[in-house]
């Protein structure tokens, strides 16, 4: 066993037999991205002993990716912005379907998270006057983000990563969960293999915090990395734990469409932010013909308007390139059906004729590079071609708004992996404050569980762990001759097609068929090679989390019978008002997936009255 | 537009390997990742490879592609000609687990020992203040998506094993004069540069700013001005009666 743990070192004897290694922590975090992170540090510092289990090596978690900033209502570039403000844009931009208490929870508190970043070593970019720096961004109405250049995931996840190494935080590289275990309905556990060695670890543990990110890689164009397989929502489904909102899916409207290797890749919307401008190809800046009525009072109908914009927030409104995430990608997926795209089929992205060159280049630093090397395209001398990319799931494991806490006691999610906040559409930049707010909130909440219930010994029956080592072994068992990777991609490709953007009746039923065929090819996978540093048998394990969470996407996309944010049904154009207050819920039924409708939470009359006042 | 490429990937694990030839169908504005992908998908499903991003964001598939640390998504097939076989190495200053994959622990060891960011206390309305001019330097060295290649690279551990103990390595020096240029750290670093990360024994070949994926200027903005600090506190008789007298090198810094 070579370096890849982080916690004292020393091999702990095993009470499940030979090949087992165990371990005992109050607090066990799944995931380490911001959420995993920020979650593993507030845990750390009620009191709790910690472990990090993170799929990848530390600091390379998708959080990485994030490009444009961290939405927070500081006030520091707009000082009549403040949470009120933060929680209507918010609740607007997920189309009045979110948690209201968490929508204001993150809003009240993204600040103070901010702030507290840059006291462990963070570097944001400056206003003159020397405070944090706030950019623009879609649906967000005062200049909010705070950012360090195009990469403020990379500073955010170095800074927590620095912070958790720094608190002596155990980390567990390079190994991934694949069980949770409970005792009369508590966790009492996670069952874990070792990347490297292929060996198996027991944690004990009453306390789990689920951050382990998205479902990316159930579609075929995506933004996301291999690690975004939906382990956490699936852990939590076979936990007895219920899902929310999973026919969310949003689609960032700019990837990369172009070279086929990169395609899905982001490019931030922090380009429309700093005035770039999307066109057709008859160069027409079609955004202005998909101004919802939603949002026509606080749109420029004129390019004149928008244009001046830049200069003078107060006296005008906003361009309709910075129109909500789901507005614009639908508009880009119209544009495209209609002839009227790019050469590699996209739109095209154009900030080249509208600001000099230092501009872009002192902006938006990685884009400049990662057009000039992956694409041979200088973007300060001509327009980029994108196209709409699976970005993430507003959806995932139900929580308790103010704990994070799952139906599952001793089960946290936070994050990505978390429901409810983002409603049926998130606003960008709202996701890493989300991350920093939740995540807090889960591993305080984790560790006091684990306080509150120690010396209650749970147990860890050892047919359990039996049980879940046969499982995960199961891959070289078969010899059915199916590869992972032709079912993986198999199962991309049908999502893509059948469940993606526009969505409708038939094409949904045609996907729970391909989904259960599916389901039954993986049943005959074989795997090559032998336990260690294996990527096949990795890909076959991930592989069953995908399965479940698509299958969750189509089902509910199937029965929500309405567009809205994220779900925009074909045979059901347009928002419906009975579905404005439901919920669908998601829970796991032996090897079925179940749904009900549930009443949106109300929201007090307090805020309630932030709506009517700005209409 | 595809054509068949030649590939030559060293496969093995600690008890040793070899280099195996395939040959992978490849298509036009593809990189070395996506033939490696390819590779996995339909002939060695048991190929190991680390990756996530492939964007060159998160510095995980450092490899050394002919010889030279490369990362295997930033590097282009349209960089070699369709005749050419590419040979890909694991990255040799680390143990090799397996195939591609090597044990880069030494890295994250040598982050344990660089003592943590200590800011003055906030201002009055609870923020911080600090010019753009100022953390800009401090930006340059953030901008590392910890690859390792620097370290890979840095002739000091490559083929010297005996000095990884008491050498940080190019990373880490960038780390040490990160903070050492942060405007509200009140840690003095340079004495423990100079000591435990011996940032004495680099004699500046460059090599880690030549392999460094994000352009960072390792050696002429981070060691250099990192080796003249230390030199200044050491041997600047000024500074040195200085921190006789005040028991501090420079005003507000503690050393640590």
């Amino acid at each position: 066993m070579t370096g890849n743990r982080m916690d004292s070192g020393e091999a702990p004897e095993s009470d499940f037999g030979a090949g087992f290694e165990t371990h005992e922590y109050d607090v066990v975090v799944i995931g380490a991205g911001g959420a995993g992170l920020r979650a593993a540090i507030a845990a750390h510092d009620a009191g709790a002993k910690v472990a990090i289990i993170c799929k990848s090596l530390l600091g390379k978690a998708h959080t990485v990716m994030a490009e444009g900033g961290i939405a927070a209502s500081m006030g520091n570039v707009n000082p009549d912005d403040n949470w009120q403000v933060h929680f209507r844009d918010t609740m607007r931009g997920g189309k009045m379907l979110n948690n209201w208490r968490m929508a204001q929870l993150h809003a009240q508190e993204a600040s103070e998270r901010v702030l507290e970043l840059e006291e462990w070593g963070a570097l944001f970019d400056r206003t003159k006057d020397g405070l944090i720096s706030q950019r623009d961004f879609g649906g967000h109405r005062f200049a909010r983000l705070a950012h360090v250049g195009d990469r403020t995931g990379l500073e955010m996840i170095r800074t927590l990563q620095q912070r958790a190494v720094a608190l002596g935080i155990d980390v567990f590289m390079e190994c991934t969960v694949t069980e949770i275990f409970t005792d009369g309905g508590r966790v009492s556990g996670a069952f874990a293999y070792w990347r490297e060695t292929g060996r198996f670890v027991v944690f004990r543990t009453p306390s789990v915090v689920l951050a382990t990110g998205g479902i990316g890689k159930s579609y075929q164009v995506t933004s996301n990395s291999w690690e975004y397989t939906g382990d956490g929502h699936a852990l939590a489904m076979r936990t007895g734990a219920s899902l929310i909102n999973m026919e969310f899916v949003q689609f960032h409207p700019t990837g990369m469409v172009w070279p086929p290797s990169v395609k899905g890749i982001l490019v931030t919307e922090s380009v429309r932010g700093d005035g770039g401008v999307l066109r057709n190809s008859e160069g027409k800046r079609f955004m202005f013909d998909y101004i919802p009525d939603f949002f026509k009072s606080e749109t420029a109908d004129t390019e004149e308007e928008a244009d001046r914009w830049y200069d003078d927030k107060q006296a005008n409104r906003r361009p309709p390139e910075l129109l909500p995430r789901d507005e614009v990608a639908r508009a880009i997926n119209s544009e495209i059906k209609a002839d009227r795209g790019s050469p590699h089929g996209g739109v095209f992205l154009d900030i080249a004729s509208r600001r000099d060159a230092e501009f872009i280049r002192r902006r938006l630093p990685s884009m400049y590079h990662q057009f000039k090397e992956l694409a041979d395209v200088d973007i300060t001398a001509e327009p980029m071609e994108v196209g709409p990319t699976c970005h993430y799931v507003m959806g995932g494991v139900e929580v308790d708004a103010d704990t994070q806490r799952s139906q599952v006691e001793g089960l946290y999610a936070a994050g990505e992996v978390a429901g409810g906040m983002h409603g049926s559409n998130r606003l960008g930049g709202n996701s890493l404050s989300d991350l920093l707010v939740f995540g807090r909130r889960a591993g305080h909440n984790a560790a006091y569980h684990a306080m509150k219930t120690s010396g209650s010994n749970t147990r860890i029956e050892d047919s359990d762990v039996k049980a879940a080592a046969e499982n995960a072994l199961a891959p070289f068992e078969g010899e059915g001759g199916e590869n992972p990777y032709t079912i993986q991609k198999d199962l991309q490709e049908m999502m893509q097609r059948l469940v993606g953007i526009i969505r409708k009746a038939d094409e949904l039923t045609e996907s729970l068929t391909e989904i259960e065929a599916l389901k039954e090819r993986a049943k005959h996978l074989t795997v090559q090679g032998h336990r260690q540093y294996n990527p096949g048998w990795h890909l076959a394990l991930d592989l069953m989390n995908t399965l479940v969470v698509s299958e969750c996407i189509a089902k509910a996309a199937l029965e929500r019978e309405e567009s809205r944010g994220g779900h925009t049904r074909d045979d059901f154009p347009g928002p419906n008002a009975e579905w404005a207050t439901t919920n669908l819920v998601l829970t796991m039924d032996g090897d079925s997936v179940r749904l009900k409708h549930q009443p949106l939470p109300e929201m007090p009359a307090e805020l309630s009255a932030l709506f009517e006042e700005k209409k | 537009m595809g054509y068949d490429l030649k590939l030559r990937v060293w496969r093995g694990d600690s008890d040793g390997g070899d280099l195996g030839d395939y040959v992978v169908e490849v298509q036009e504005g593809e990189v070395v990742l996506d033939a490696i992908h390819r590779l996995q998908a339909t002939q060695v499903g048991d190929l190991a490879v680390r990756w996530n991003c492939k964007a060159g964001k998160c510095g995980s598939c450092s490899a050394e592609i002919n010889g030279r640390p490369r990362l295997l998504c930033m590097t282009r097939l349209s960089d070699f000609t369709e005749d050419e076989t590419i040979t890909i190495t694991p990255m040799r200053s680390f143990p090799v687990i397996r195939d591609l994959v090597t044990d880069v622990s030494f890295n994250y060891e040598k982050a344990k020992q660089v003592p943590a960011f200590a800011p003055t206390p906030r201002d009055k309305d609870g923020k911080r203040r600090m010019q753009q001019v100022d953390v800009e330097r401090g930006q340059e060295f953030r901008k590392c998506i910890e690859c390792f290649l620097c370290q890979d690279v840095c002739h000091v551990v490559r083929d010297h094993e005996e000095n990884k103990e008491n050498f940080a390595g190019p990373r880490f020096f960038l780390r040490y004069a990160e903070l050492d240029m942060h405007p509200l750290d009140t840690n003095d670093r340079r004495k423990l540069a100079q000591e435990a990360a011996g940032i004495g024994m680099c004699n500046i070949t460059k090599c880690c700013t030549e392999v460094c994926p994000e352009g960072i200027k390792i050696t002429d903005n981070a060691i250099i001005p990192m080796k003249e600090r230390v030199a200044d506190r050491k041997y600047d008789p000024v500074v040195w009666l200085g921190s006789k007298i005040y028991k501090r090198g420079r005003t507000g810094r503690e050393e640590v």
